[in-house]
Formats: structure tokens, sequence, C-alpha cells
């Protein structure tokens, strides 16, 4: 199963690291991981996707929580939260096909923010999934760049993944 | 900050901190970037330095010091190449979570990156191999740096801590106010304590229920000086217990309830017990795969309790019933009142009768049987030999191989950290080293590293140290001529093809021990052994290296393949005809 794992880790140099090696060391899958400081900047939040039966879940889980970076962990998928990713697509966008390109990008609601002769760039922010369907939904041979930032994600309700 | 608080130069720091942390021992070699760092050790006498030969050679004497005492192992080696020859013995401490602060020193911090002399990086390199490391970038982050290091070293499960200093760190023109954080808190660090109390209850329930417990425990309970404790627990349940490599001495090895080690080389008696146990109480041990076998064939009846320190130890190999994570001696103190509240009353039979009718018919298959008439020595009869000599009452360290196991299986020890060697990562070498480390320790114990005539030349330089500070060691060198425990598997599995294993050109032990300065003796007769011990165990004054010659084709039994389940064991070709119960 798919778990997006949230970790407030030290913000110290080598940090990163040390969750980048323990996942290739101990052989975990890692779909993305995602990380930037928070409003306080003593702590960087990461976010992380990860694939596995429960066991070995488990033991991710166990792994990151025992870094001493990690000052605290939260597994999104284990109870109601959102998902956002964000992507930016570069598309070939020539008259014959430009119609078609800002209709799909209003169907997604998405933005296209920059814009030539013959290409635009959209923005487009959701659960991956989301933006799984919209490359999709491009018509062939019409992509030039996919960039993702990977999921992050948010508990819902009231309470924080803060210290 | 104290207002007139002292003023002190990085190197100081370090050193003053090491004072603060009340280190004995620092076990180090110089070089260009810690050579601030040696002035200022050389300006005081409260800590002490020893000079080892190679870094290694410290890693594992720290690694030795902190077995034999529970206390935090100290090293010190330069950058680069320093640092890289320390790796070896800093993954050994992590395999078997040894507590350890390693300094090691770096480039200056302008040239970090740079690729200067000497430059390597050594958080980088040693990150999958040590609880934590910091590289220390300004003075002023040094003494509470040092602090960590040694408050997580030593806390939740011990492991070893690398703190990398650059040389401008330690300029001894800087100085600032130094002032050492004793009450350190760590918002990302909680080490746990006591473990939750409705999980020993059923922890106790399952025990109270069993026909088939077996306590199977490991390095935890001697890292966690709950061996008193669990040698209560044990007695009053009147359950079988088996140990790990690492946990031997934990509870005490002559007495009828211990069946001896358990896993590849374990005895008949421990691993068919666990092969039929319906409750296994492990404790501080870790579900190593040189223990389980297969894992699918281990312990196939078993509701497993599971006490540990590391939450992640839990379910990582073997699914687990009821895990109770806690400090061990927290969980046990917990455990035994509980059982003497709830259990009847100290009943006189034992509860498990008809279990230990079985575990006793496995006993009598003698599965450590060997030649006894040979006229070789036999490495086994060397370690029965030593039990004797020494009553029992050394600290013994080893190399790796299979002079390890016979020691595991022939040296019965009391008391915990007596028995020290390198159980996870298997480091040739570790032995001497090891060795210096305890005997400065206790300078009045008798201290012998046994070892294997391929091991000991891993770290022989160590014998200089020995010299250097009159460390009276007995080296007991098991001398076989091979790389026993590869020729073993050569001759096992594939076909004998004895592929370098044959350790050719040995040199002459008795003149290279002289050549260092020592006492070289070498045995060829069963029966000059006892004696040639004696004679070496009484010059208490001078390290003895005693080359003993054994018999070449000897083979650790009982041995469990590769792949196969616990009770699959082979062994000893000289009990093969009789009937197995
Ligand atoms: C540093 C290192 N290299 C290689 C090995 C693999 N190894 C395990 S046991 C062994 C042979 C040890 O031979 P010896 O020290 O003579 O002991 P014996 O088995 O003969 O008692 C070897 C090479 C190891 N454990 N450590």
């Amino acid at each position: 199963m798919r778990h997006i794992i949230a970790v407030l880790l030290e913000n110290e140099a080598g940090a990163l690291s040390r969750v980048a090696g323990l996942f290739s060391a101990r052989g975990y899958n890692i779909e993305s991981l995602t990380v930037a400081p928070t409003d306080d900047p003593t702590l960087s939040r990461m976010t992380l996707v990860t694939t596995g039966n429960e066991e070995i879940v488990e033991q991710i889980k166990k792994q990151l929580n025992k870094l001493i970076d990690t000052v605290k962990l939260l597994d999104l998928t284990e109870g109601p939260h959102i998902e956002r990713e964000m992507m930016m697509i570069k598309v070939r966008a020539e008259a014959g096909n430009r119609e078609e390109l800002k209709r799909l990008t209003d169907i997604f609601r998405a933005k296209i923010i920059d814009v030539t002769d013959s290409s635009y760039v959209v923005e487009l922010t959701g659960a991956s999934k989301k933006l799984d369907a919209f490359i999709d939904a491009v018509p062939k041979g019409l992509i030039v760049e996919v960039v993702r930032s990977g999921p992050t994600g948010i508990a819902r309700g009231e309470k924080g993944l803060t210290l | 900050m104290e207002p007139n608080a002292v003023q002190l130069s990085g190197a100081e720091i370090l050193v003053q901190a090491l004072i603060d942390e009340g280190v004995q021992y620092v076990f180090g070699y110089p070089g260009g970037s810690v050579l601030h760092i040696y002035d200022a050790l050389f300006k005081q006498d409260q800590v002490k330095h020893i000079l080892v030969r190679h870094e290694q050679g410290a890693t594992h004497a720290a690694d030795g010091y902190a077995r034999a005492t529970g206390k935090c192992g100290v090293c010190l080696v330069t950058s680069g190449p320093g640092a890289t020859n320390a790796v070896t013995g800093i993954a050994t401490a992590y395999m078997d979570s040894i507590p350890l602060v390693c300094i090691t020193g770096q480039v200056p911090t302008p040239v970090i990156g740079s690729d200067a002399f000497q430059e390597v990086d050594t958080v980088g390199i040693t990150r999958p191999c040590v609880k934590h490391n910091f590289l220390v970038k300004d003075v002023r982050d040094l003494a509470v740096t040092l602090r960590k290091a040694f408050y997580i070293a030593t806390t939740g499960r011990p492991g070893p801590v690398v703190v990398d200093i650059p040389k401008d760190v330690t300029d001894p023109n800087v100085k600032i106010p130094y002032d050492y954080p004793r009450d350190l808190r760590m918002r990302s660090y909680h080490p746990t304590d006591k473990g939750h109390l409705g999980q020993i209850k059923k922890a106790l329930e399952l025990m109270l229920q069993a026909k088939r417990p077996i306590f199977y425990t490991g390095g935890g309970v001697v890292l966690g000086e709950a061996s008193a404790l669990l040698t209560q627990l044990v007695r009053l349940s009147g359950f079988p217990i088996t140990s790990t490599l690492m946990g031997l001495g934990a509870y005490p090895g002559t007495d009828p309830q211990f069946l001896g080690m358990l896993g590849m080389h374990g005895t008949y008696e421990a691993n068919m017990a666990m092969h039929e146990t319906d409750v296994l109480i492990a404790i501080g041990a870790r579900f190593d795969d040189r223990v389980t076998g297969k894992i699918e064939h281990f312990c196939p009846h078993a509701k497993v309790v599971h006490i540990d320190v590391d939450p992640s130890s839990i379910s990582k190999n073997v699914r687990v019933d009821v895990p109770v994570v806690g400090q061990v001696a927290s969980v046990l103190t917990d455990l035994l009142r509980l059982w003497k509240e709830q259990a009847p009353a100290a009943s006189a039979v034992r509860p498990v009768a008809d279990w230990w009718e079985k575990i006793e018919a496995w006993r009598r298959v003698d599965c450590l049987h060997y030649d006894r008439a040979s006229d070789k020595i036999k490495p086994q009869f060397a370690v029965e030999t030593l039990y004797k000599v020494t009553h029992g009452d050394l600290y013994l360290t080893s190399d790796v191989g299979q002079h390890q196991m016979f020691a595991a299986q022939f040296y019965p020890f009391e008391k915990p950290r007596r028995w020290i060697n390198s159980g996870g990562l298997g480091t040739m070498g570790f032995g001497l080293p090891a060795a210096v480390g305890v005997q400065l320790a206790f300078p009045q114990a008798q201290v012998a590293c046994i070892s294997g005539d391929a091991s000991i030349l891993m770290c022989i330089q160590e014998m200089a140290t020995c010299k250097q500070y009159n460390l009276p060691i007995k080296v007991i060198l098991l001398n076989n001529g091979y790389m026993g425990m590869v020729r073993q598997w050569q001759e096992f599995f594939y076909g004998s093809r004895y592929s370098h294993s044959y350790v050719d050109a040995l040199p002459d032990f008795v003149k290279l021990a002289e050549s260092f300065g020592h006492v070289g003796m070498r045995v060829e007769r069963p029966g000059d052994l006892a004696a040639a011990m004696q004679e070496a165990f009484a010059m208490k004054d001078r390290f003895v290296f005693l080359d003993v010659v054994v018999d070449p084709t000897e083979n650790v039994y009982p041995m469990i393949a590769a792949g196969k389940g616990q009770h699959e064991m082979h062994l000893p070709p000289s009990l093969s005809e009789r009937e197995l119960a």
C-alpha cells in the first residue's frame, strides 16, 4: 500500500542524507521525498511517499523515528488527510491544439503561466492522481517537459503536526 | 553562562569536556588535524591517552573498555586515513550496540570540500554505521555537541557516535568561555524508559500459561545491566534459558537451567527447545539470522514475547505477539513484581516438569562431544583447559572464527561483561586491541585473548601497545594453520576445495612475541597444555603469547547450515551413529 509519511526534522546539515541513506541501506521503496524549512526555522518538514506491506511500512516508521534528527512523525494515510502535489507541464501549443489545451486547463482548474507562439506552461495542483490524469489527457506527442514537486500533505481537523 | 567562566580554546574545551564526562582513557593516534588536541592533552594529566599502533586498534580498545566496564569508550584519530582506519571498529561497535564516542580530526573548515590533504567526508562515510554523527563547524557548538555525543552514545540502545572536528575549531588562539551543559534535553531524542504495564501483564499471562516456555536472551541484558534481575526471574519461573553469543554471562553459564548458546553453533538442547517451545520470552535479543536459521522454521509453535529497548527491533525479522518496549532492567523489575503477586507462591515443584524431561533427554545427546583421547590438542580441550586453569574467572576477548565458537561453547561465563567478542560484524582483529581496553580498565584482573592464526595477524601491531603500557594480557592462540572457519565451510559446502583458506608462511609466533619484548611459548602436546597455561598465567606482570598447536581438521559442532531450520543440526560425526531423542 502507498503511504504518505510526514516527518518533522531538525533543520541540520545532513538530516536529509540520513533519511535518504536509511532508505537505500535498508532497501525500502521511496517514491518521492520533499523537504523544506517550516515557519520555525530550526525545523524542516519532510513528506515522503513509500509503498510496502504493513510490516515494512511499520519498520520504515520505526527506523525514521529512530533517527536522532527526527522530532515527530505522522503517517498521514492513517487518517483523513489532504494530499497536494504541484506540477508544471510544458506543452507544444501550436495553432491546431491551442484551444483544446486551453479547455483542458480549465477543466482541471489549472493555470497557464507562460505562453509563447508555440508553447504553454501549465501549472496544476492537486492529489497526485489528478496530476496523472492531466498528463494522460494531454494529446499524445504534445508534452515537452513535466516537473512535479512530489506530494506533500496535511491531516484534516484541528490537530497539527507541530512541537 | 557563569559570569566568570574560564576561557578555553577548542582543543582545551575538548579535553575539559572529556574530564567532565569522567573519561579515564582516550585511545588514539595523532596526525595533522588533531595536533592542537594532542597539545592540549599533553598539558594535563587527568585524561590518560593510550597510544595504539593503528586506528582500528584504537576503536577496538575503546570498545573493549566499554564492553568490560559499561562506560563509554573514547577514541581520537586524525582526518583522512585516520578516520577510514577507524571505520571497521566503529561498525563493529555499531553492530553490537556499544557506547563509543569517536573523535575524528577534519581539515580546516575553509578547505572542506576542496579535496584537501587528508580530507575525507567522515560524516558521510560513517553515517550508516553510527548511532549518530556530528560535524562541528563552530567552536561555540563544541561543548554542547560533545555532551550530546556522550548522551546519545550511552542512553537508549547504546551505540557509537562520531564527532568530526575541523582543525580550525581547535585553534589554540581562539578562546571562548567554557560552560559544560550538564542538563541536556533534546527534543528529537527520547530514549524509552519504562515498559507499558499492560503489555507486561500480557507477557506474564502468557508465561504463566506456558507448557513449554523458554527464555532467549541477548546482549541487551548485558548492556542494560539486567543480569541480576534476569537471574532472579529465571530461577523464580523454573523455565529453561538459552542465550545468544552476545548474551553469554548474563545468566550463570554453569547453572542447570542454562541450556547453552543457541543458533548456528548452539547446543542441540537449546535449538530443539527453541523449535518446540510454545512461549518464547526474548529479552534484549534481536532475532539475528545466525540465531533464527531459516525464518520460516523458527519457533513454529511459539507465541513470542519480546522485551527490548529499541522499538525498531520489535517484529523486524520475526512477528512478535507481545512486544514490551522499555529498558530491560525496568521491565524485568515490573515483571518480577507482578510474578510474585500473581504466580502461586514460589512453588517448589518445577511447573513445567514434562518439558524439562524432554530437555534433559536432548541434553543427554551430548552434542558438544569431542575426542578427548586424541594425541593432538583438540581446540575444545584447549578451551576446557583454559577454563580449569583460570577457574572460570577471566575477561576473555576473542577474534572471529572457530576459536570464538569453541570459546563460547566450552568456557561458561558466570558473570556479564566477561566475554568480549565481535558478534554482529564478526571482525577479525578485534580480540587483541579489545583486550588492551579491558586490561586498562581492570589492571588486576586476568585478561586473555583467544585467537586464531589468521585473526591475530590482523591487529598484531597492538603487541607494541601492550609493551608500552605493560599490559599482562595472555594471548591463547589456537593455531590450526588454517582460517579454520572458512576451511570448515569449504569442507562442508564446497567439496573440500580449500580455496585460499590455508595460512601459508605463518610467522614464528614465539619469536614474534619476543621481538615485541614479550614472552612467547609454544605447546604441541595435550599433556603439556595445562602446565603451560599455568606457567603463562603465573607471569602476572608479563604479556604472554601462548601458541597452541591444535588439530587442524577439527570442526565446530553442532552446526545449522545457512538457510536451514534450527532443528536441522549437524551433530559431531562421533555421535551420528547414536540414536537421537
Ligand atoms: C576482517 C574479516 N575478514 C574476513 C572474515 C571472514 N572470516 C571469518 S572466520 C575467518 C577465518 C578465521 O581464521 P582464524 O583466525 O585462524 O580462526 P579459526 O577459525 O581457525 O579458529 C574468516 C577469514 C572476517 N570475519 N573478518
